[in-house]
């Protein structure tokens, strides 16, 4: 097969510009830390309202730091949606839908995380400044998608 | 029976004749689906003033009769993503295939049937959207319900591309037998290639829509599993960007070079970059779904590397491309290492719409990478970066370059001459400024955390966001877009129905090659064989991920929230 010396070099660049960015991707992983969400269990939607931990939305304080904040994320608001905790804490969202597929984004953080109806969304963030945080729903929910959302006070 | 039909061409250099190749009851067919494919354009396209304008707090949907913003945004996606494309799509790769095996095509019963199932679906998922039984956006998740209608018109529109590409394979293995022995033409090649990436591609969505979402909205099954539904979604949802794309690549690979007067660098490096596409294309879908709760980490790193292997043979294309592109532009009397671009016929509006659709591309793909990063997800996924990253790629590296194809495909099948070539022109280059603001702003709100597919306009935290700039560039670039389209109709319009008579049938633009179809190996010409790897391919990466959602956990009925 005829492949020309251009060909051939620009093929080599090709391939070492990916895997020079499969590198990066994981020195972000490995070194940073910074890893996507995982399974952290299922949950039948119909029943979430008695299903622990969702039968009793809201913060809890785990000790040293750190928090959980059991959200349930439903056409259109998210319950709750405002949670207060000290410059420092880490907390950990664990989410669930009754109904159809929700989002959850906090602004100014890397947590980004689908809420799927049958499945428990669990990512987690660290507070270090100060301020308030916009935490929105990003997948099309119903026609009050746009009204979905709720804010992380920090103090 | 059009001029086009009697239409006498000649190729590279040999008197090659075409007398008698584009039937009329072939011809029709893809017509019809031209004029589909531009009828979803310009209702699918004028629904994004909409939503540009929606982004600073200008709300119009009621004025463009829709219920609901969510409405009007259903109707972009599905008409420009399903029913532009996928009719453009069967219409040239029809036309192109015709001209690449210099036969007709292999049954007229099917081209025709293309056609009817592509208008049936259509109407039926027009009238489910239009009447607000299906506002579901192109994606349909589940458990959204949407009218059964919706769910049988978005299967037909499937399966007229299913129908062309069986034509296609068939007009193949009927040239193959008339000419035993012979490596397969080029250009035809690649039109098959593209549709059998899609038919294998397109199982995901239609195992979906057949056996889980159509007997569910119908009642017949109680519930569905949204997760599972969501791996079906995006097995297709991945792929489909290049079943998009392909099209506009075979444009961009064999006819743009002609057009500016170069010649292609080698047969070899077009038919790998066609077949990588085809191997590399499905198993990808994963990285659409990086932070779904439901799929263990491993999986998602395994799509990670697929996806960047498709990468690969895109920039495959971007150099075998731009070497054309040099060819040409110094075969005009281009000199130095830049000077080759000014020669290029910018003044063309079918070469300018897809040099400049070429140009936006780069961005698009990049951005692309970031989206299928992995890490780099977690800042972008579902917000308004990802709408920003392919209005560059869907949304003009392939939009803007069908319409290039079309100020040449338009006279080619009317037997008229393009009109208005300045207002072609100027559309090209309004297009081309309107994406690059309307990018810029989606990008850099989404990096903000403005979210994708919500009326911004109306949403209480639309101040919490401080998007304010990004988002007037946004709805000036859309707007701008939207101009553009406006003249992109105009020209029609004026070329079909007022255009001069050609005195002598145009040709289809079909570039030469520097090293012809003897030095490729036999091997890049043996599809069974590379259909074969890309099924083994994708069974590795989807059957373990299948696997562990057996048994299903059906526990969603549908609701309808809008």
């Amino acid at each position: 097969m005829r492949i020309e010396a251009y060909e051939r070099i620009f093929m080599i660049l090709a391939g070492l510009m990916l895997v020079l960015g499969i590198v990066g991707i994981g020195i972000g992983a490995l070194v940073a830390g910074v890893h996507v969400p995982s399974p952290a269990g299922r949950i039948d939607p119909r029943a979430l309202s008695t299903t622990p931990p969702f039968d009793q939305p809201g913060l809890r304080d785990l000790g040293g730091g750190k928090y959980e904040a059991v959200v349930i994320a439903r056409a259109w608001q998210f319950q709750p949606d405002e949670i207060q905790v000290p410059v420092g804490a880490t907390v950990t969202f664990t989410l669930a839908s009754p109904d159809v597929i929700h989002g959850f984004v906090l602004t100014g953080t890397n947590a980004n995380v689908m809420v799927i109806p049958g499945q428990i969304s669990q990512v987690t963030a660290r507070f270090d400044q100060p301020g308030e945080y916009l935490w929105v729903c990003h997948e099309y929910c119903g026609f009050g998608h746009h009204q979905m959302y709720g804010k992380v006070v920090v103090r | 029976m059009s001029a086009t039909a009697r239409a006498r061409t000649v190729a590279g250099g040999g008197a090659v004749t075409h007398e008698g190749i584009f039937l009329a009851e072939q011809l029709w067919p893809i017509k019809g689906q031209l004029v589909l494919a531009l009828i979803g354009l310009a209702i699918g396209g004028l629904m994004g003033l909409m939503q540009a304008l929606d982004r600073v707090g200008i709300v119009i949907y009621k004025a463009m009769l829709m219920q609901t913003y969510y409405q009007g945004l259903t109707i972009h996606g599905v008409l420009l993503a399903f029913l532009f494309t996928f009719a453009f799509s069967n219409a040239f790769v029809s036309l192109v295939a015709i001209r690449g095996f210099e036969r007709p095509l292999a049954s007229t019963f099917l081209a025709q049937g293309a056609f009817w199932t592509m208008l049936v679906g259509t109407l039926l998922a027009a009238y489910a959207i239009l009447t607000n039984q299906a506002t579901v956006l192109f994606t349909f998740y589940a458990p959204m319900r949407a009218s059964s209608l919706f769910f049988l018109g978005a299967a037909l529109l499937v399966i007229s591309t299913l129908l062309t590409a069986l034509n296609l394979v068939l007009t193949r293995r009927a040239w193959q037998r008339e000419h035993p022995g012979e490596r397969t033409p080029l250009l035809g090649f690649v039109g098959v290639v593209t549709y059998v990436m899609w038919a294998l591609a397109s199982l995901g969505v239609v195992v979906l829509v057949v056996f889980f979402l159509l007997p569910w909205s119908l009642g017949w099954l109680k519930t569905t599993d949204p997760q599972f539904n969501r791996i079906l979604f995006w097995y297709t949802g991945h792929a489909i960007v290049y079943f998009w794309l392909m099209p506009a690549y075979i444009s961009w690979y064999l006819m743009v070079p002609r057009q500016v007067g170069g010649r292609v660098f080698s047969d070899s490096l077009v038919r790998l970059a066609f077949i990588l596409l085809l191997v590399f294309s499905v198993p990808t879908g994963l990285h659409h779904q990086y932070v779904d709760p439901g799929i263990p980490t491993v999986m998602k790193v395994v799509h990670l590397f697929t996806t960047f292997s498709v990468v690969f043979p895109s920039l495959v294309t971007a150099f075998t491309v731009m070497a054309a592109l040099e060819d040409g532009g110094r075969a005009r009397g281009g000199t130095g290492l830049l000077g080759w671009i000014w020669k290029l016929p910018w003044g063309d509006p079918s070469v300018a719409a897809q040099l400049l659709a070429m140009l936006v591309f780069i961005l698009g793909g990049a951005t692309g990478i970031v989206n299928a990063s992995y890490n780099l997800n977690n800042v972008v996924h579902n917000t308004s970066f990802v709408p920003g990253h392919f209005h560059m790629t869907v949304g003009t590296a392939v939009t803007l370059s069908f319409i290039g194809i079309s100020y040449w495909l338009i006279p080619f099948l009317t037997g008229r001459e393009l009109m208005g070539r300045r207002l072609a022109l100027a559309q090209a280059w309004l297009w081309f400024v309107g994406v690059l603001l309307f990018a810029r702003g989606q990008i850099a709100a989404g990096l903000l955390g403005e979210p994708r597919r919500s009326s911004i306009g109306e949403a209480p935290y639309r101040d919490l966001i401080s998007a304010g700039l990004d988002n007037w560039l946004t709805a000036i670039g859309g707007t701008l877009m939207v101009i553009s389209g406006l003249l992109y109709f105009i020209v029609v319009l004026w070329t079909v129905f007022a255009g001069r008579r050609l005195t002598q049938p145009l040709e289809i633009p079909v570039a030469e090659m520097r090293f012809g179809a003897r030095e490729t190996s036999p091997r890049l010409d043996q599809l069974g064989f590379w259909f074969l790897i890309a099924v083994i391919l994708v069974a590795i990466a989807y059957i373990p991920t299948i696997l562990l959602y057996l048994p299903l956990q059906s526990v969603s009925p549908p609701i309808k929230v809008y």
